[in-house]
């Protein structure tokens, strides 16, 4: 130290340990450098939803029709207004967060308690919006027919053009087996649950009622799907080769089935993110109530979390935007 | 951090707040119109951006724009970039803002060409 001059001494104050260039402390550092990476991780998934969706850009499904769904409201066609509802559920438990985190700087331990206990809720709220949206998906409408090259045909009434469910056409036949399961196989062995109608009972409903057509998954100019003529239609019929119901990582009624893996990976992972954010946030509610910031003399501990919970926000808007809106 | 450090203008300045809470009530009314916006478009679908732009619906790129309005927003505001060190401000956003954007714009002009081969070629996908 001696050695070198004054002048750069001075310089290099910000080296020589003890103080904060970024003005960040350790912990906050970190949360953050995990939120980069997190960012990436979620931006690795999103890309490839991208990628699959480019690759298939003529035939695939269309969010309107697949989330269609608002609760207390059956049958009602009501596309969108519950994913929007949940993003304002999660912005505004955002907001909550960051009251919380602005109690704390001055220190006001009730303030602080209440602003995270809604946060909390605001977030469990969400999670359970995200499991019943999977329900529906899971459970499917209308059901379809798969072709051999794995493509999907939906139902369609030829004067009114709405959708048309396969269990109000089928026609029952005498059912040629069931599923078999765990407990009454001659070896441990049972099988994927079987859809509620065999291929041929929705063969013969369509081909009996001459009402019907066959909507295929390649979308036209207007980027809606191509309804086929009743020719057409009893011509494609005979290119099927199962039943679906709902969607699952296999089949998907929906359309393509890059579409339903997609859906359940990603906001899968970002539910399994605000689910472990409410646990976290929990975890600091109660070290709130039993006073570990106030004897600790800051509520850093509340503002790292936050850091967290406002990057699930973020990650929400953006799988809002590809999934449902674009 | 006290709470005389938070930087209490949004819009560039256009907007000031009084203290710190009003902003965070400011931001999420901000957000709000957004995400009413974006919902809005989503479900009327005006015709008049139908149109193409860059192989992409202008309604689109309407809604990957206003998306990326709304992150800024919950990043400066809701997550204290705009008061953090240009540091560790550049140090966090920079990444991001070079990689993410290069990532998808590979991934997705490649996918566009896979869709040609599979478009043009004389294999039958749709069977």
């Amino acid at each position: 130290m001696g050695v070198t001059a004054s002048s750069t001494t001075e310089e290099n104050l910000d080296w020589g340990g003890g103080n904060q260039p970024l003005k960040a402390s350790y912990g906050k550092l970190m949360m953050w450098f995990f939120i980069v990476s997190d960012a990436l991780t979620f931006t690795g998934f999103l890309v490839s939803y991208g990628f699959s969706r480019f690759k298939n850009i003529n035939s695939w499904p269309i969010a309107d029709e697949v989330f269609t769904h608002f609760p207390f409201l059956h049958g009602i066609d009501a596309p969108m207004y519950y994913v929007a509802l949940m993003t304002f559920v999660l912005i505004f438990s955002s907001v909550t967060m960051v009251l919380a985190v602005d109690a704390g700087h001055h220190m006001q331990k009730s303030k602080v308690t209440f602003y995270m206990l809604l946060t909390v809720i605001g977030g469990a709220i969400f999670v359970g919006s995200q499991a019943w949206e999977w329900k529906n998906f899971i459970k499917g409408e209308y059901g379809a027919l798969e072709t051999r090259g794995g493509k999907i045909l939906q139902f369609l009434d030829a004067k009114t053009l709405e959708r048309v469910s396969i269990q109000e056409f089928a026609i029952g036949i005498e059912t040629e087996r069931t599923t078999q399961k765990l407990s009454n196989g001659i070896w441990f062995q049972d099988e994927i649950e079987l859809p509620s109608l065999s291929l041929a009972e929705v063969k013969k409903g369509f081909i009996e009622d001459s009402n019907l057509l066959i909507r295929t998954q390649k979308l036209d100019k207007n980027g809606e799907k191509t309804i086929l003529s009743r020719e057409e239609s009893l011509l494609k019929l005979n290119n099927t080769v199962a039943v679906v119901e709902g969607a699952n990582l296999i089949h998907n009624e929906y359309g393509n089935r890059l579409f339903a893996d997609f859906f359940f990976f990603i906001t899968g992972f970002h539910g399994f993110h605000v689910l472990s954010g409410v646990v976290i946030n929990i975890i600091i509610f109660f070290n709130v109530i039993l006073g570990t910031y106030e004897r600790r003399g800051h509520y850093e501990m509340v503002e790292k979390v936050g850091l967290y919970w406002h990057f699930v926000d973020l990650v929400w808007v953006f799988v809002f935007t590809f999934f449902y809106l674009v | 951090m006290a709470a005389e450090a938070h930087k209490l203008a949004i819009f560039r300045g256009l907007l000031k707040f009084k203290s710190n809470q009003q902003k965070i009530w400011g931001v999420l009314i901000f957000l709000s119109i957004i995400t009413t916006i974006e919902v809005a478009l989503g479900i009327i679908k005006p015709e008049f951006l139908m149109g193409s732009f860059m192989q992409m619906k202008i309604l689109n790129w309407i809604f990957i724009i206003l998306t990326i309005v709304k992150a800024y927003y919950i990043a400066w505001d809701f997550m204290h970039i705009r008061d953090e060190k240009s540091g560790l401000k550049n140090a966090i956003v920079l990444p991001l803002v070079i990689l993410l954007p290069y990532l998808a714009l590979i991934l997705l002009i490649e996918a566009d060409y896979i869709f040609e081969v599979m478009n043009s070629g004389f294999v039958a996908w749709n069977f």
